[in-house]
């Protein structure tokens, strides 16, 4: 067997405090994301991701709290993203027991940050954000251009447009030492009809590192055909997991019954 | 009479997830400690780390006796040992990563680059199937977390006590009498981690 699929759930996080998802019956406290963590972990999670959505940066330090707690129950690879601007940021995140750092905008104005980190903390704990969307407008000049992809880098959410190709930046990524790619259509997030797979295969077949796929996850189908037909490494959902819709083995054996390898012990 | 574990402190990152699994795995007492005074008497010993085999051992040799205090623990007095990850790698000859660097020689071999392939990933990232090639009191059949981009090819193919796959056979765990070095993390691989941790913590070697 080769190395396995990872199924990785996502929470996100605002100052100290879990936005979504809180249907875990037996939690004490279904807003607390070490809970939420420590159920996962118990659930055989293959690794976990925390993205901190807290708006002021004053708040910065909450997130560090929730990661040292967590490091402390939870024996998963964690993954941090949310806010990561500088290399100290990527530190602190690491030093509180965060795995790997995900980073997202500072990574596109600065792409240099991906080196820092990886310089410092090695390439295994950078993780490089891909937030892609679907170019509508210019279909005419990506057809005359071969160099172009079909989709454009945006940043803060989705909300603002960069210019910058989907393709490029990746492999600009994967040049400058992230050791993998966490992508997400930004198109399909939130939408529940599954990972825009032509996207995710774009990437992954045009990178050596592993691509994790992110992005409109709305039935386990969706993370098998997130490998099938988008090649990922890795599959990341929120709300399925979250909402008790699907369990952790759920996914694992939908993935095993397509032939895939995915863990079977936890 | 609580023993002493040394977790060596060269400012590996992956510090205090070796801790907190050490606890979890039931250990009473860990010092995190970049004191060769304290290594030198320890009962146990184990060496983390992440990042770049040449970057960990210069920061492994810029203190003062730390290696020599290991050699004389692990190696003349045969109290047990576990190096994990770049800690593992760590015990070879040479690694060959950003240049070639000397490594402890504790068990023969070379630290090297998987080679670019169309059908593999690097790095090797996620869980993997353990496979044992012969019964070691530490290690059993079972999926961890692995995270290279290096591995570790063994001079003497006995040393290698655990294998795994990705894109052909690669070392999963190598050593010999009270030395044990893995390259996945038992810190990070759930209840499978947790277990062995919790063997070392009771190996008589």
């Amino acid at each position: 067997m080769s190395v396995c699929i990872r199924v990785i759930p996502c929470l996100d996080v605002a100052c100290g405090r879990v936005v979504k998802g809180v249907n875990f019956v037996d939690l004490v406290d279904a807003g607390d994301p070490v809970e939420q963590a420590k159920a996962y972990d118990a659930a055989g999670a293959d690794e976990l991701c925390f993205l901190d959505i807290t708006a002021s940066s004053e708040e910065r330090d909450t997130i560090i709290d929730v990661v040292r707690r967590t490091a402390e129950v939870c024996f998963m690879p964690l993954t941090v993203g949310g806010g990561v601007r500088s290399a100290e940021d990527a530190r602190a995140l690491l030093l509180a027991g965060a795995d790997k750092v995900a980073v997202n905008s500072a990574a596109v104005s600065n792409p240099q940050l991906i080196a820092d980190i990886a310089q410092r903390f090695g390439s295994q704990c950078v993780v490089a954000s891909v937030d892609a969307k679907r170019r509508s407008d210019d279909n005419d000049r990506v057809a005359n251009d071969e160099a172009l992809s079909k989709w454009e880098i945006y940043t803060h959410g989705g909300r603002r447009p960069t210019g910058i190709d989907a393709l490029e930046h990746a492999q600009n990524m994967e040049r400058l030492g992230a050791g993998e790619l966490l992508v997400t259509s930004m198109d399909r997030d939130g939408t529940r009809i599954g990972f825009d797979n032509d996207l995710i295969r774009t990437i992954a077949d045009n990178v050596s590192i592993p691509v994790i796929a992110s992005g409109g996850v709305g039935h386990v189908d969706d993370l098998v055909k997130g490998v099938t037909q988008g090649h990922a490494s890795a599959v990341l959902a929120a709300s399925i997991f979250h909402f008790g819709e699907a369990s952790i083995s759920d996914a694992h054996e939908a993935l095993r019954a397509a032939g895939l390898p995915a863990r079977s012990i936890r | 009479m609580a023993e002493n574990i040394a977790l060596i402190d060269y400012g590996a990152g992956n510090l205090h997830s070796v801790y907190n699994a050490l606890k979890a795995a039931g250990a009473s007492s860990v010092e995190v400690t970049a004191d060769p005074e304290y290594v030198a008497k320890a009962d146990r010993i184990i060496l983390p780390g992440v990042g770049a085999f040449g970057a960990c051992k210069n920061a492994l040799s810029a203190i003062d006796g730390m290696i020599a205090a290991m050699d004389k623990r692990a190696r003349d007095e045969a109290i047990p040992f576990l190096g994990i990850c770049v800690g593992m790698q760590l015990l070879a000859d040479e690694g060959v990563e950003h240049g070639t660097h000397q490594g402890l020689g504790w068990i023969g071999g070379t630290v090297r680059a998987f080679e670019p392939s169309n059908t593999i990933k690097i790095p090797h990232m996620g869980w993997n199937q353990v496979h044992i090639k012969y019964d070691h009191a530490l290690l059993e059949t079972g999926e961890a977390y692995f995270l290279h981009g290096y591995k570790f090819d063994a001079t003497d193919n006995d040393e290698v006590i655990a294998m795994t796959d990705h894109g052909g056979d690669v070392t999963a765990a190598i050593g010999r009498d009270n030395i044990l070095g893995v390259q996945f993390h038992p810190e990070k691989s759930q209840h499978y981690g947790l277990s062995l941790l919790s063997r070392f913590l009771d190996w008589s070697p």
